[in-house]
């Protein structure tokens, strides 16, 4: 909210300077964004004097003027004005200032209908000083030539723009910000005459009747309405306009001006109504799915949960919100409806979202307005209009109560140590208290605070303690140390966090990037991917790609890889940890970690290199990525199955299922699906894998840290090499289990060295070959004794894939 | 000729040809032919049997000594031959060593600043005796908002710019929490049920010391915002810290976070539903250069919210805020790590752009500790 330093001064009696107060209000919680001269924008415009005007020799309403800008020559300006005449004082712009009631910069070397023009002489609305541009300011013919004009027009006055919390509505005007910072000590509380005015007789418009039944929501609270006969309406007197235009408000007609006046002033919305325009009997009701013409000149449907204050016509104003176009107060208003009522913040803040219409009425209604404030603030709306426009009020018309908190705290003045460590003495606490309206009664630790009707956020004792923190200051507050242990830190790492953080750096270590990509993504890739579900989708999402809470990691590094690839880098190795979302409960929420490798981008780096051929990336660069996760998290991929099944973004025959058990997926890694490369306008290689790091089992809890003996053999191992001939569609694993399973106290290990396909091995067959170590535990192993486990290799191997010894 | 005649021609001949010898092979016919079973030498020695003993005293010596010669000979030019063998062979086996390597998987792969940035907030909480809750990124709107105090149609709840899920089966509608506090309140509250994920940290006891790093949403897109980000949320709840402590904390933590030997921090009463008071902090810094610096200058950033912990929140949980109160504080991840690694742009963050996290990521073993240093 916007106010200037004059405006302040008028409620509060102070000495301090603009910065004291700018450094203030921020310490008190009422934060200074800004803080500027008013004339900040006029700072260029110089007091010039109009030595000569003559009419433009090619133009019938152009004059020629010499100007002296003081800067000791004359310039030559064409100006249109009707009231360029010789001997005028006027508002300079040299080429060059920026215009801001024309948004531009006034340019150098301008030729106007062929004679130069070097600057230009400036209505009050190209400086944004009032809506005259009937022609150009006319300054009184002492002012001093080449002065800076705003120093001459006193509109170097200080503009404080302070955000407001939405806690406090009583900030909402000057006059609240004046309390507080009188309350903080820095000058006194000017108080307003808010004192009945006297009615010339019965008003013409009866107290509006509430109709509502009984289940209705009803915004109103109590509805003060003041009939003004016989006004004198027009523009509002020049401080007044520059007051509101110093906010950045637009000064309207003087009725008007007054009710923003009020409502920055006070923080006191009011609306004034043409009681002329008004069609037959007024009333307070709900809408009725009728249309509004609305002061912004835009239409709103308005429904059943709004209040409306309505003639027979319909609609006048949306109550709390915004007036109508149809009862709007005009310069040639005579007779003036003053309307100063009390809602229900909260039914005014739900109809402010539902029309989506931002005033600065429903911007201090929604915080709530002073409940104590609704008659006082129609008289004091009524002797503004007095003062200014004259006419005759006539009586009160006022239905409905001020609803009232009437808020009494118990408040141990501890509370403020407690809380704050703050050490304030109980006289500085009661003082402090009582400067912001606060009640204080009692004595003793335990006072009985009464809270002022304006401040309906303090219920309770932490509140005042704010109150009165932010009175002393919140850096007077001595820093303490929060006792450290006394002890060394137990681990403060639940298991998947650990996961996560040790599965970052494993892939990273693996020359993947690690990417953060949305958690939602649009509905077609969170289908393609196992999602979609109604549960897992965004009821206002921000963009028409950002609707699906994700499946899977995979759509996002895929989309990444596509834009990398768009850029000209198609080999990328990319990877996130991150939570997917199976359903929208806390147990669907899974952490996965996830990569994918493009174009050449192997283990060993992307692109071409002398010391080798740059390969591109296959289903075991993938494969290889999720077994150095498992295990960096302890999990030997050799001891949990590998299974030929293929994830559903997988092409069908390059891709594998780690498991631990028919129900426990560990993860899936694979070759991108042919299909699904194309529908996501992938044209370049692509293998990805996942992890449901979830899913990993919990390390058993040991009762001791001992690891098991070590048996070390005295015997050397012997290795044996077999070769078998069986169909293609064997599985390694199922050879390489049955091996091992020959004789497993015998066995030590069981590597395959070669695999190939060919005409010579038979259509539709592959040759295998396996070494196979054997380690003798207690003697040598006799040529008997290895023909002995030869054969039971052969035999198993044979028997369980079909195969047999190739010769 | 005499005997001496003879070993002298055979010398001569032997030393002649071991010299002539210019392979390893060719050394080993000579020694064969002198040495061997049937060589020259050797049939020298082999008449010695047949001589009478006065000749054979002298003559002994003589062939004798002329093996000693010549075997000393040859083993003299073998090693002669195997050094210029090496030599030569040292000097055809050369590599230009200059050859790049293939690049280390270690030297591409990075980490995103997001994490790296969350592990040096751990570390850091974890040494002042902290550790770290989760909760749900899709949250009821009673944990988001009506536990921490947010009344149903205040404008507080405007202000967060809320992502709504569709409504499910019995009409509720969840939300993506706007913000990290709602851990706050799962790890608060008082319950017997256990946590339906084993993500989701168990309520605690007091005393409480927790960070809850995570994910937060906000329908909001500009240069400052988007509809994705991360925060932190800091909660101390026992029966007497206050503000003192948390400005301790705070500080103590920005401090050990930009690594500066002094922060000054500016604390304004501000307002949040669920903290009672309530302030926003500033660090002092200067952003005259191109970037920001944290622990001198004259200006001030806006760096997070705090407060003491809203009674009605405290009695949410369970609890008697008349004899459990603390502190609660939220930090934006994202916005702490722009300022202390200078990333311009927020957007960036989430485009996967492999250019960038190379660029801003941190090597895979660069784990932050404090006894290593956060960042080195």
């Amino acid at each position: 909210m916007k106010f200037t330093l004059d405006w302040l001064k008028e409620h509060l009696d102070t000495t301090a300077s603009a910065e004291e107060i700018g450094k203030a209000l921020t310490m008190i919680g009422l934060e200074l964004e800004s803080m500027q001269s008013q004339g900040a924008a006029l700072e260029k415009f110089v007091v010039a004097h109009v030595v000569e005007a003559k009419p433009h020799p090619n133009s019938d309403h152009l004059n020629l003027c010499k100007v002296d800008a003081g800067t000791g020559e004359l310039i030559d300006v064409v100006c249109g004005a009707p009231n360029a005449r010789t001997g005028l004082k006027s508002v300079f712009a040299f080429p060059g200032t920026y215009i801001p009631g024309k948004d531009f910069e006034l340019k150098a070397g301008v030729v106007i209908r062929g004679t130069p023009s070097n600057g230009m002489l400036c209505s009050a609305a190209e400086l944004e000083l009032s809506n005259d541009h009937d022609g150009i300011i006319e300054l009184a013919e002492d002012a001093p030539v080449g002065a800076k004009y705003v120093d001459y027009a006193g509109l170097d006055g200080v503009v404080f723009d302070i955000s407001i919390t939405p806690n406090r509505g009583d900030a909402t005007g000057v006059y609240g910000i004046a309390r507080d910072l009188a309350a903080f000590g820095l000058g006194t509380l000017r108080q307003t005459d808010f004192s009945p005015v006297p009615s010339k007789g019965k008003s013409p418009i009866a107290p509006l009747p509430q109709q509502f039944s009984a289940d209705e929501p009803k915004t109103i609270r109590k509805f003060a309405g003041r009939y003004i006969a016989n006004v004198t309406n027009g523009p509002s007197p020049d401080w007044l306009q520059q007051r509101l235009r110093a906010v950045g408000l637009r000064p309207i007609n003087t009725v008007v001006d007054i009710t923003n006046l009020v409502s920055l002033g006070w923080g006191r919305p009011l609306h004034a109504y043409d009681a002329d325009k008004i069609d037959g009997e007024i009333v307070l009701r709900n809408a009725r799915n009728e249309t509004f013409d609305a002061l912004d000149n835009k239409v709103y449907t308005l429904d059943q949960t709004m209040t409306v204050i309505a003639d027979d016509s319909g609609p006048l104003c949306l109550g709390g919100i915004m007036g109508g176009i149809r009862s709007g107060v005009t310069e040639e208003t005579k007779n003036v409806f003053m309307e100063c009522a009390s809602w229900d913040p909260e039914l005014v803040a739900r109809a402010g979202r539902k029309t989506g219409i931002v005033s600065d009425a429903r911007y201090r209604l929604e915080r709530s307005v002073d409940p104590a404030l609704t008659e006082p603030g129609m008289e004091l709306a009524t002797r503004l209009v007095l003062q200014l426009c004259g006419g005759e009020p006539m009586e009160p018309a006022i239905s409905g109560d001020d609803v009232f908190a009437n808020t009494v705290v118990e408040f141990p003045l501890s509370e403020v140590k407690r809380l704050t460590g703050l050490e304030v003495s109980d006289e500085r606490i009661e003082a402090i208290l009582a400067s912001l309206g606060f009640v204080v009664a009692g004595s003793g630790p335990v006072r009985s605070v009464k809270v002022p009707s304006w401040r309906p956020d303090v219920t309770q004792k932490a509140d005042l303690v704010e109150e009165v923190m932010r009175m002393v200051g919140v850096d007077n507050v001595p820093v303490e140390p929060l006792t450290r242990l006394n002890h060394v830190a137990p681990r403060m790492l639940t298991t998947i966090q650990n996961r996560r953080r040790i599965a970052r750096r494993a892939l990273a270590a693996r020359g993947l990037d690690e990417a953060v990509t949305w958690s939602f993504i649009s509905h077609e890739d969170a289908t393609r991917f196992g999602g979609g579900s109604p549960d897992r989708q965004l009821a206002n999402a921000i963009a028409s790609d950002m609707t699906d809470m994700r499946p899977s990691l995979l759509p996002g590094l895929i989309a990444g890889a596509r834009r990398n690839a768009n850029r000209g880098f198609a080999d990328v190795a990319l990877f996130e940890v991150g939570q997917i979302f199976l359903s929208d409960a806390p147990e669907g929420q899974h952490t996965y970690a996830s990569g994918i490798r493009t174009g050449t981008a192997k283990l060993t780096g992307a692109g071409r290199h002398w010391s080798g051929k740059a390969e591109t990336v296959g289903v075991f660069d993938a494969k290889a990525d999720l077994a150095a996760v498992l295990d960096a998290l302890g999990v030997d991929i050799e001891k949990v199955q590998v299974l030929p099944e293929a994830a559903a973004w997988s092409h069908p025959g390059r891709g594998g299922r780690i498991a631990l058990g028919p129900k426990v997926s560990l993860g899936w890694f694979g070759e991108l699906h042919p299909a699904l490369a194309a529908e996501l306008d992938i044209d370049f290689p692509l293998v990805a894998f996942e992890i449901d790091l979830d899913a990993l089992p919990e390390a058993r809890k040991k009762a001791t840290r001992t690891k098991p003996a070590l048996a070390l053999s005295q015997f050397q191992p012997v290795s044996r090499d077999f070769a078998f001939v069986m169909d293609r569609g064997v599985t390694a694993a199922a050879i390489l289990k049955a091996a091992r399973g020959a004789d497993k106290g015998l066995i030590s290990d069981v590597g395959i060295f070669d695999v190939f396909e060919g005409s010579h091995v038979g259509e539709g067959k592959k040759s295998v070959a396996i070494e196979v170590t054997l380690q003798p535990r207690d003697k040598t192993l006799t040529d008997e004794d290895i023909e002995k486990v030869s054969a039971a290799i052969v035999a198993a191997v044979t028997k369980t894939t079909g195969g047999e010894l190739r010769k | 000729m005499s005997l001496e005649a003879q070993i002298e021609t055979l010398r001569t001949e032997l030393r002649a040809a071991i010299a002539a010898a210019d392979t390893e092979a060719a050394l080993d016919a000579v020694r064969v032919a002198a040495l061997g079973k049937k060589g020259s030498v050797s049939a020298l020695l082999g008449t010695l049997g047949a001589m009478p003993p006065e000749e054979r005293k002298s003559a002994g010596p003589a062939i004798n000594g002329l093996k000693i010669d010549i075997t000393g000979l040859v083993e003299a030019r073998g090693t002669a031959l195997k050094a210029a063998a090496l030599d030569a062979r040292l000097k055809a086996e050369t590599l230009d060593v200059t050859l790049p390597l293939p690049p280390a998987p270690t030297a591409k792969g990075r980490i995103h600043p997001i994490s790296q940035t969350i592990d040096e907030i751990t570390a850091i909480f974890s040494d002042m005796g902290f550790s770290i809750a989760e909760g749900p990124d899709i949250e009821t709107d009673y944990f988001n908002f009506t536990a921490l105090n947010f009344p149903e149609g205040h404008p507080a709840r405007e202000m967060h710019d809320t992502f709504f899920m569709k409504p499910g089966a019995n009409g509720e509608k969840k939300v993506l929490r706007t913000h990290t506090s709602p851990v706050q309140m799962r790890v608060m509250q008082r319950t017997n049920e256990k946590p339906a994920a084993s993500y989701l940290t168990p309520p605690m006891d007091p005393p409480i010391r927790v960070v809850m790093p995570g994910r937060t949403y906000r329908n909001d897109s500009d240069q400052t915002h988007t509809p994705m980000f991360h925060q932190v949320e800091g909660l101390v709840i026992d029966k007497s810290s206050h503000i003192g402590q948390l400005r301790w904390v705070l500080e103590e933590f920005l401090k050990a976070f930009f690594e500066v030997p002094s922060v000054t921090l500016r604390f304004r009463p501000s307002f949040f539903p669920f903290t009672e008071p309530s302030m926003e902090v500033d660090v002092q810094c200067d952003r005259s250069g191109s970037e920001v610096k944290i622990g001198e200058g004259s200006d001030w950033l806006e760096i997070l919210g705090c407060g003491m912990v809203h009674p009605n929140v405290i009695r949410n949980a369970g609890l008697d805020p008349d004899v459990y109160q603390g502190f609660a504080w939220g930090i934006d991840i994202d916005r702490i790590a722009m300022l202390k690694y200078g990333m311009p742009d927020l957007r960036a963050f989430f485009d996967a752009d492999q250019r960038w996290i190379e660029h801003y990521g941190f090597r895979p073993l660069d784990l932050p500790t404090l006894f290593g240093g956060l960042s080195s």
